[in-house]
């Protein structure tokens, strides 16, 4: 029940700016994400503790996490 | 009613870049992986924590891959000759006082062209913020060995491994002058984000060596698998705090890195002294 009502984050990608080092898919601790092609995309987002490290650690400002 | 503290959510409110960057001039020219963007975004977050108005900093840099930052930061900003940066920032600075200057260069471009320039600039001890991007490697040209470029290192111009010792750009601060000389690296982001902010706010020359990797040239020459791998040999392996450094045994720190604040002294600063010089001569008319 209360799983159910945990609140997601959002995980915005900006698929422009993504040059797909793989960086973030690397460094995430929880792996929340994953390579599709030359960019990255969400794989688990239950997963995601809004530890911001892939932010942080995107050097072409291309992800950030809300919520 | 008070609210139990389980219903208490952690919420993620990320940092808003776009207010201190040019939307037009993105995304920036760096290859993927390159740690110049993860340098540029700890910058970012210094430069907002201090407080300034966009007005108040001015961005310099000369050329090279890490000089094309000013570029894509939205506060008053230059793009110099090869090494001159700091000269440019020390006019910039004589001329408004006022103005938070922060160098942004390159290896290279510090320590061999402008390796004079950033002599001088120390023992003057001017008010200015110089950011050392050390990614081992002179990118924009093609890859040749920088004079951070460890001994052995594969470049283009170094096939069978850089025979030259390199440069420690901290201890050359240190020697030359400089009141705040500190390390940091991209991989250590948080870290660099407090060392930046320290040495923004620091009076007298700030000097932070950043080590960055670019897995284009440096990686692809030295056999790294990807820019994380160089991330975690050469930033995460290779640099000790240097707070965790007293409580290792020298065999542990044989090779390594400190990061971290490594030399903080108050001294007197160029442009004080200057105004001192000329309200002493006015009064004296």
């Amino acid at each position: 029940m209360a799983d159910a009502a945990k609140k997601l984050p959002n995980i915005v990608i900006n698929e422009k700016f993504c040059k797909g080092c793989s960086i973030c898919v690397d460094f995430c601790p929880t792996d929340v994400l994953e390579m599709k092609g030359t960019c990255v995309a969400v794989k688990n987002l239950e997963a995601c503790t809004r530890c911001q490290l892939c932010d942080l650690r995107c050097p072409d400002f291309a992800i950030q996490v809300f919520g | 009613m008070s609210v139990p503290a389980e219903k208490k959510e952690k919420v993620s409110v990320p940092f808003d870049y776009n207010k201190y960057l040019r939307p037009n001039k993105l995304p920036h020219i760096w290859c993927p992986g390159c740690g110049h963007g993860i340098v540029l975004k700890a910058m970012l977050r210094a430069i907002d924590k201090t407080g300034f108005d966009k007005n108040d900093i001015c961005v310099i840099s000369g050329i090279g891959c890490s000089s094309r930052t000013p570029g894509y930061v939205d506060f008053n900003t230059m793009h110099t000759l090869h090494g001159r940066a700091l000269s440019f920032a020390t006019g910039v600075k004589f001329a408004n006082p006022k103005l938070k200057v922060i160098v942004v260069t390159g290896d290279g471009d510090a320590l061999a062209i402008g390796g004079n320039h950033f002599i001088h600039t120390c023992r003057r001890n001017i008010d200015l913020t110089v950011l050392v991007f050390t990614n081992a490697t002179y990118g924009m040209t093609g890859g040749q060995y920088s004079p951070t470029t460890p001994m052995g290192s594969q470049a283009t111009t170094s096939r069978y491994g850089s025979i030259e010792p390199p440069f420690d750009a901290c201890e050359m601060a240190k020697a030359s002058g400089a009141s705040f000389v500190a390390r940091g690296t991209a991989y250590h982001t948080l870290e660099l984000e407090k060392t930046i902010h320290e040495a923004i706010m620091h009076k007298g020359t700030s000097v932070v060596d950043i080590i960055d990797a670019c897995p284009t040239y440096f990686g692809r020459a030295n056999k790294f698998k990807s820019a994380t791998h160089m991330m975690e040999v050469i930033e995460k392996d290779n640099t000790v705090n240097v707070k965790q450094a007293d409580k290792l045994p020298p065999e542990k720190l044989e090779g390594k890195f400190l990061r971290g604040v490594l030399h903080k002294i108050e001294k007197p600063e160029y442009c004080e002294q200057y105004e001192s010089i000329v309200m002493e001569k006015a009064k004296a008319k």
